[in-house]
């Protein structure tokens, strides 16, 4: 029998302390890292590809729900347990949909059991369990077999493409599949749509002017702070500019 | 009856408010019946008053001075000295009036003694009621110590903690365990007595023992009560649960932590309790439930009714709850 590689979430150090202690007692497990957060959680796992995710759902940074879901993308997907002390709402999610959850003090027989049968989740199961949480703290991004998370707050815009919807923070520009009406459902508080296809952060805006375009018409743009690219004002959006 | 109703606090400012206000009501609507038509009803009202305000303040004195007498008796015993003191101060005041202004008013001092006893009676009633309105709160207190305030979260936290010890630090543990057990007979007991500030502060220290034990330098606190006055007198568990909010609002969303601050001093013959910590509007964590500062609200207003206040405030992504009681009663 191979060994299951573990990696453990948990903000605080004792509960991982005695996670690690309690999988001392169990045969043929491993645990290849601990993490702070969801965020580092994802992080590790791809250094580490575990085969096994215990996350603890309240973590500062990224909770644990999100980091399941960024977790999907994962290469390879690894099976997911969640631990908590007490939530009395993510309990009912997980027994609704069957999602394997221990409770803290966590037991040795009840983990025993829980590796035992660990499974993958399905995505539709993680998406029942998103009324959980408002809104996700980060995009994951799937890029060259790897996958890279963007905090929301660093996003100056979300362009829609052809295909693909263009995240564009201070740095640099990714490609996430997404859609941008579900984006702009999800994260309606932190961005304004200024055009048909494109959701821009406000407190990036530097400033407005009125340019021409390509096809000489005067047309009103936002000017974005520390990147050269404006983005262009429909019609309908005019107002905005006016407003502010 | 119930066996625990309590005089009302003739100590307060807001207590003789409601007094005046009750009084001049009735004298209000006694002017009213009295008078048949409109133009009748000033006059008379002044009339009254100039009987009423006298016998008020004269009352109003009285009471005060004779609270920490009053205070002593059992409830029913309050009630009838009350009622006999009303008597004595009505029949002072006719035998004043009737000296200065010679007018024989002998006849009418049964009915004032009758309606004084009625008078009395309403706003004693009232004050029963109120205190009973308000008493619930202190029954919950003890109820939500277990369901909200002592959060299951902390409580089960608190154990897969203690548990991570047991093998590697027994002797860390075991002062974890004490402190855990002190801190639950405190939630689980009558918190009907005000404590000495320095003993709630105590029961902060080791609630504060315990949630470092699971968030270590995360959590950061700075004590500013160097002008504390340690044997000042408050309604127990203001503090603790306020400490816990802020841990569990401010420090553990936070992946770096926080430093909270507690700022204790007296100012103007009051106390003022400033608890601060971070605050990330924008956190994802679970809007907490609002118990525990409502709770913290009614038991401050039955004790202390309008000389206590309690504010929040948030602000450069820090919150703020700042109490105020009075100080020395």
């Amino acid at each position: 029998m191979s060994v299951l590689k573990i990696l453990i979430a948990d903000d605080e150090a004792p509960a991982r302390n005695r996670m690690r202690d309690l999988l001392t007692d169990i045969e043929n497990v491993a645990v290849v890292a601990e993490a702070k957060n969801g965020k580092e959680a994802i992080d590790l796992a791809q250094q580490t590809k575990p085969d096994l995710l215990l996350l603890d759902i309240r973590m500062p940074l990224m909770d644990g729900i999100e980091a399941a879901q960024h977790a999907q993308k994962l290469e390879p997907k690894p099976h997911i347990i969640f631990t908590t002390a007490f939530d009395a709402y993510a309990v009912k999610a997980f027994d609704l949909n069957a999602i394997d959850y221990l409770l803290k003090p966590i037991r040795l027989d009840r983990l025993q059991t829980a590796i035992n049968k660990a499974h993958a989740l399905k995505p539709k199961q993680l998406d029942a369990l998103r009324p959980l949480q408002k809104i996700r703290t980060h995009l994951s991004i799937h890029e060259r077999g790897r996958v890279l998370l963007v905090p929301v707050e660093t996003i100056i815009y979300l362009r829609a493409e052809l295909k693909y919807i263009t995240v564009r923070t201070a740095e640099r520009e990714y490609l996430v599949e997404e859609s941008l009406t579900h984006l702009e459902t999800e994260f309606g508080e932190r961005f304004i749509r200024l055009h048909r296809n494109c959701l821009v952060a406000p407190q990036f805006i530097s400033g407005y002017e009125k340019r021409l375009n390509q096809d000489n018409e005067q047309q009103w743009v936002a000017i974005l702070k520390g990147i050269p690219e404006t983005i262009a004002i429909s019609r309908r959006q005019q107002h905005l500019v006016r407003e502010s | 009856m119930r066996k625990n109703s309590r005089l009302p606090n003739l100590h307060n400012l807001g207590i003789h408010l409601r007094i005046l206000l009750i009084v001049n009501l009735l004298a209000v609507m006694a002017a009213i019946l009295l008078s048949n038509q409109l133009n009748e009803f000033f006059p008379l009202l002044a009339q009254l008053s100039a009987l009423v305000q006298p016998i008020l303040l004269l009352s109003m004195l009285g009471l005060y001075g004779l609270y920490p007498i009053l205070k002593q008796l059992k409830y029913w015993q309050g009630i009838i000295a009350i009622v006999v003191l009303e008597i004595a101060f009505i029949s002072l005041v006719y035998l004043f009036i009737n000296r200065l202004f010679a007018f024989d008013s002998t006849t009418e001092i049964y009915r004032a003694y009758l309606l004084t006893a009625i008078v009395t009676g309403i706003v004693l009633y009232y004050f029963y009621l109120q205190e009973r309105a308000y008493s619930p709160a202190i029954a919950e207190a003890r109820l939500q110590a277990l369901q909200a305030r002592i959060r299951p979260h902390f409580l089960f936290n608190s154990i897969n903690a203690v548990l991570s010890l047991i093998r590697s630090q027994p002797k860390r543990a075991e002062t974890a365990l004490e402190d855990m057990a002190d801190l639950f007979r405190v939630l689980m007991s009558e918190n009907r007595d005000l404590v000495p500030l320095a003993q709630e502060i105590g029961l902060c220290h080791q609630y504060l023992d315990l949630e470092k034990l699971r968030l270590e330098d995360r959590l950061k606190i700075s004590w500013q009560i160097d002008d504390m006055p340690s044997d000042a007198i408050i309604p127990p568990l203001i503090l603790q649960p306020l400490l816990e909010n802020a841990v569990y609002h401010g420090i553990e969303p936070m992946p770096e932590g926080g430093e909270i601050i507690v700022k204790i001093y007296t100012k103007h013959k009051e106390l003022h309790i400033i608890i601060n910590n971070p605050y990330a509007s924008q956190s994802n964590h679970h809007t907490g439930n609002k118990m525990a500062l409502k709770n913290i609200k009614e038991r401050l207003k039955l004790h202390f009714d309008l000389e206590s206040s309690v504010k929040t405030e948030a602000k450069n992504n820090r919150y703020e709850v700042h109490i105020r009681i009075p100080f020395g009663i």
